[in-house]
């Protein structure tokens, strides 16, 4: 009998709303709290001031995990939200399952192709249209450190791999704990991957995190990579299991710990404890080229009523705008997407990260980060983390971590 | 009724008697420590300043004790773009559970007293059947559920997950009041059907007074699990339905932002409440020797 | 017509139940069955390709990991669980003048939802922040407790917090048990001269049978599907020292989207259940027919 009732009362809303056509959507994402929730509620007083209508869900959980699970169960009872928070080659695979609207009208017209660096703008498209719109760039490979530590240690921000395992021995030799970490899966990959970017330079990690190419998977740079993997394991502290990324930062804080390799959301938990960049801590890229993004994004669902639509083109239009893109990131601690907002109002970290970011992007470095979803398919990139974390997390030689890591790679296809 | 204590046997001496006693209260004290260490650990946790979780011991006490986290829970954390703490999901948890527990208990109380009591051809092989159903992963259902409720038009609602715990909770109701009933002797029934009484009128007059120890351990257990479930709470709600699980996971999971440890501990047990007060209340049905007088046989 | 009515009353009540029964759960079984064998990845797809997905499970390291944690896990979590409710329930019918807040303490655990209790625990038994450090601070020096962070014990961890989650309502079942028990028996015994613990184990405990098969399934309900325990306490670390079937099957059907691979593992982690447990259920309910 209910659902009778309610079937019918939202036929009549659909009715009643599709006369006016006002913009309406139900976004799903897992910005749910803090500065993440202030930002993205941003995004919902400019729409509500274009006359539009949000409805909110939210779902928080595992970097999205518990949102991609929610959304499957959405679309699969034919009720799809209208748009929702999606990144990476993910997009491209909702598109496959012939999910996705196409939102090419809006981003023409908005001329993102000019204002988009063109590998970002890559992840946004679906088989030549426009399927998704870009909010922000997380910076995935900074070190930070603590500069009082590294100041009565002597010791400058390291610009090799080498100068990195000097500095940390000296460090360790006067009872500071070198690098801040906490041992979760992801943790571990997001270290790796800087260690595997500053190895095997620009073109390998490319070859190896994008093109899954087995040669450079089993190469000698590649165990190169997991023994400076195993030298950096000597210097962690012995209870990192598990630790969340946030009280690493925070043993960086304290002076308890010197170095930490994190993405630019670290740079929120230092500002909120009150601390200067440039004076309190020290923001740099790690050793060697190349920049690691993480872009967010929002991927519309294909949906029924003007009203919907409506929606996603105002919405669409919103996240890419400048002044969106602005505040967005001022609250998040990431640069925006586009290159041409203006960042006085940002701090020098995040404009070193802009501009490395155009360096980069000229020059063919800028690279998809692998171990925030943004290279690979989940079942690739997993599999590859599942190596790295169990690497890291024993005694596992190289060699055999090598061997591993194709047979990994090869048995997720 | 199991009241041994009262009544030992003669040889045992006064002073033994209370050294026994003290031993079973510390026993039973100890274990309580055991249980409490974590709440203790959230409770400390919840009436610290972030400032003093950042900086100082984890499991100390609080060196000053504010309720700023408490406030913030109820009424004043984000769980999304809404920042109203998880207060306003509490309403959509209750709609559900309530239902949710009373049907599926009834239905348990129902299909056990048959499977345990009326006995036909099959019945414990249906029996069987459902018990195995108590095996099968959430995770497995979520897909083809998602898509059954869609038929059905309730994907969304709270029809729909109510339906959903009932579904999956008929398996454990039905054992608990099956098995409860088996150690219930059938000369009782049989001694009844002779008298005239029909099969609604045994389980009412009979079986019903019997049952509270049971009702609570259902109700305790039905309970906890729709209150706490998160995963057919996400899947299957949507904005405007989320229970309060979803709420809760929403404020303390931040992927990129700052964590606050104080608020989420509060925002826990804030959370908790309801299950704990059913405890409470429930707990009082435990009486000891309800039963007595009444299973003769 | 009435009187097939009263004749048929126990099969119609029985009859709804039993049909939502075989469709959403023989009928889902089925379902998942078939997806097992085919290359599904973001969202199902019914193309049937032979059994790939279950070549490609047992060749992945992180399954073999998954499933001996399951054995050790469910037969540590399981025994140890039963015993301590059994043990709780009948310190607990004592006559204790404290039941009712005594009974709710060992109760809460698993009122709390995992997600926060989960940071709690893990302050607790991490060697720097708790129960090693503050022991060390008494001054005992050389104690040592870092079952979390080694990877050959952190699976111990997981089958402590879930005791303490647990165990207490196993308690409350025993409880209710304890409380059906037919009083004239005891009494003639106790007449008898019995001695206490031997009208336990030789009278008490025994009538308890169907109340340990519901503690059992609900046990083992429990351990199949422990998942939020695992993802708060050590989100299946150290490396994936502490991964489950049930973490093992949402990691591929959600975060990864390869739900052929979560299909195929759900199905042999099924088999292996019903393997263990259809024999003691055979037991349990051949022996009441009679």
């Amino acid at each position: 009998m209910k659902s009778v009732f309610f079937g019918a009362v939202s036929a009549t809303a659909l009715i009643a709303s599709a006369v006016y056509a006002e913009p309406q959507a139900e976004v799903l994402h897992w910005w749910t709290s803090g500065g993440e929730a202030k930002s993205v509620a941003v995004l919902q007083e400019e729409f509500a001031a274009k006359g539009g209508t949000w409805t909110d869900m939210p779902v928080a959980g595992g970097g999205g995990d518990a949102a991609m699970t929610a959304l499957r169960a959405r679309v699969l009872s034919g009720n799809a939200p209208t748009a929702v928070q999606l990144k990476g080659p993910a997009i491209q695979e909702w598109y496959e399952e012939g999910v996705l609207a196409d939102i090419s009208s809006v981003a023409e017209a908005q001329g993102w192709a000019d204002v988009l660096p063109a590998s970002i703008a890559g992840h946004m498209k679906c088989e030549g249209t426009w399927c998704a719109a870009p909010v922000n760039v997380h910076r995935v490979d900074w070190i930070w450190a603590n500069a009082d530590v590294l100041e009565a240690n002597g010791i400058e921000m390291p610009t090799t791999w080498d100068e990195f395992n000097a500095a940390a021995e000296k460090l360790d030799a006067a009872g500071i704990i070198p690098l801040a970490h906490g041992g979760q899966a992801w943790q571990d990959a997001t270290v790796f991957e800087a260690v595997a970017l500053g190895i095997l330079g620009p073109d390998g990690f490319r070859k190896a995190f994008v093109d899954l190419d087995m040669d450079t998977l089993k190469s000698d740079e590649m165990k190169a990579v997991f023994d400076q993997m195993r030298t950096m394991r000597g210097f962690v502290d012995d209870n990192f299991s598990g630790r969340d990324w946030n009280l690493a930062t925070a043993m960086v804080m304290n002076g308890e710990a010197a170095f930490q390799i994190m993405g630019d959301w670290a740079k929120g938990e230092f500002m909120a404890a009150g601390k200067v960049p440039g004076e309190d801590f020290l923001c740099a890229s790690v050793p060697g080229d190349g920049f690691l993004y993480n872009v967010d994004s929002f991927a519309m669902f294909d949906v029924d009523g003007d009203d919907k639509k409506a929606g996603q083109e105002l919405l669409a239009e919103l996240i890419v705008g400048q002044n969106f893109q602005k505040v967005f990131n001022l609250n998040k601690g990431s640069i925006p997407a586009r290159t041409d907002v203006s960042l006085d109002e940002f701090d020098s970290c995040a404009l070193k990260s802009a501009e490395d970011m155009t360096a980069s992007s000229d020059n063919g470095s800028l690279l998809p980060s692998y171990a925030h979803g943004m290279a690979l398919r989940g079942a690739q990139a997993g599999a590859i983390t599942d190596v790295v974390t169990a690497h890291f997390n024993s005694d596992m030689s190289s060699d055999e971590a090598v061997n591993m890591l194709a047979d990994a790679v090869a048995n997720s296809m | 009724m199991t009241d041994l204590s009262m009544s030992r046997p003669q040889g045992q001496s006064r002073t033994g008697k209370i050294i026994l006693r003290w031993v079973l209260y510390l026993a039973l004290g100890l274990f309580a420590l055991f249980y409490l260490m974590p709440l203790f650990v959230m409770i400390t946790t919840s009436l610290k300043s972030l400032e003093e979780i950042r900086t100082g011991d984890l499991i100390a006490l609080p060196r000053e004790v504010t309720f700023d986290a408490w406030r913030t829970a109820w009424s004043g954390a984000c769980t999304g773009v809404q920042c109203e703490g998880v207060r306003p999901y509490f309403w959509n948890s209750v709609l559900i559970a309530i239902p949710g527990v009373a049907i599926s208990t009834l239905l348990g109380a129902m299909n056990g007293y048959v499977v345990a009591q009326w006995q036909f051809r099959g019945a414990n092989v249906i029996f069987s059947l459902m018990l195995f159903g108590c095996f099968i992963p959430f995770q497995v259902v979520l897909l083809p559920m998602a898509r059954m409720l869609g038929i059905m038009g309730i994907a969304g609602t709270i029809p729909g997950l109510i339906f959903v715990h009932v579904i999956y909770g008929i398996g454990f109701t039905t054992l608990f009041f099956r098995n409860y009933y088996v150690s219930i002797p059938s000369e009782l029934t049989k001694a009844a059907k002779v008298d005239g009484a029909g099969f609604f009128r045994i389980f009412w007059s009979i079986f019903l007074p019997l049952s509270l120890p049971i009702i609570v351990v259902t109700v305790i257990w039905q309970f906890t699990q729709i209150w706490n479930d998160f995963l057919f709470g996400v899947s299957f709600s949507q904005a405007g339905t989320q229970p309060v699980t979803v709420a809760l996971n929403n404020i303390v999971n931040s992927t990129t932002g700052v964590k606050e440890y104080n608020v989420d501990m509060a925002a826990a047990i804030i959370a908790a409440l309801p299950t704990l007060f059913v405890y409470v209340v429930a707990g009082k049905y435990f009486i000891r020797g309800l039963t007595a007088g009444s299973v003769k046989g | 017509m009435t009187k097939w009515l009263e004749e048929n009353t126990p099969k119609l009540v029985l009859a709804p139940s039993f049909i939502a029964v075989l469709i959403f759960v023989y009928g889902f079984i089925a379902w998942t069955a078939w997806v097992s064998l085919t290359r599904s990845r973001l969202l199902p797809r019914y193309d049937i390709e032979g059994f790939i997905q279950y070549e490609r499970l047992f060749a992945s390291p992180r399954w073999d990991t998954a499933l001996n944690n399951l054995f050790i896990f469910g037969i540590l979590f399981i025994v140890i669980a039963m015993v301590l409710g059994l043990v709780l329930a009948i310190l607990l019918d004592q006559n204790i003048r404290t039941e009712g807040a005594i009974r709710t303490i060992y109760l809460y655990p698993m009122a709390l939802s995992m997600i926060v209790t989960g940071t709690a625990w893990k302050w607790i038994l991490n060697p720097g922040l708790g129960v090693e450090a503050m022991v060390r601070g008494w001054g005992f020096e050389s104690f040592t407790f870092d079952w979390l962070v080694n990877p050959e014990m952190a699976i111990y961890t997981i089958v402590l917090a879930a005791i303490w989650q647990s165990s207490g309502f196993v308690m409350a079942l025993f409880l209710a048990g304890l409380r059906s028990v037919d009083g004239e028996i005891i009494k003639a015994a106790q007449v008898d001269g019995i001695p206490t613990w031997r009208i336990y184990t030789a009278i008490i405990i025994p009538s308890m049978a169907p109340i340990f098969l519901s503690a059992f399934i609900v046990l083992s309900h429990l351990a199949i599907k422990s998942f939020d325990l695992v993802i708060a306490l050590t989100g299946g670390g150290p490396g994936y020292a502490t991964d489950l079937p049930a973490t093992y099957m949402y990691a591929m059907a959600f975060s990864r989207g390869d739900i052929g691979q979560a299909a195929s593992s759900a199905m042999i982690m099924m088999m292996v259940v019903f393997a263990i447990v259809v024999p003691y259920l055979y037991s349990e309910l051949r022996s009441k027919d009679d």
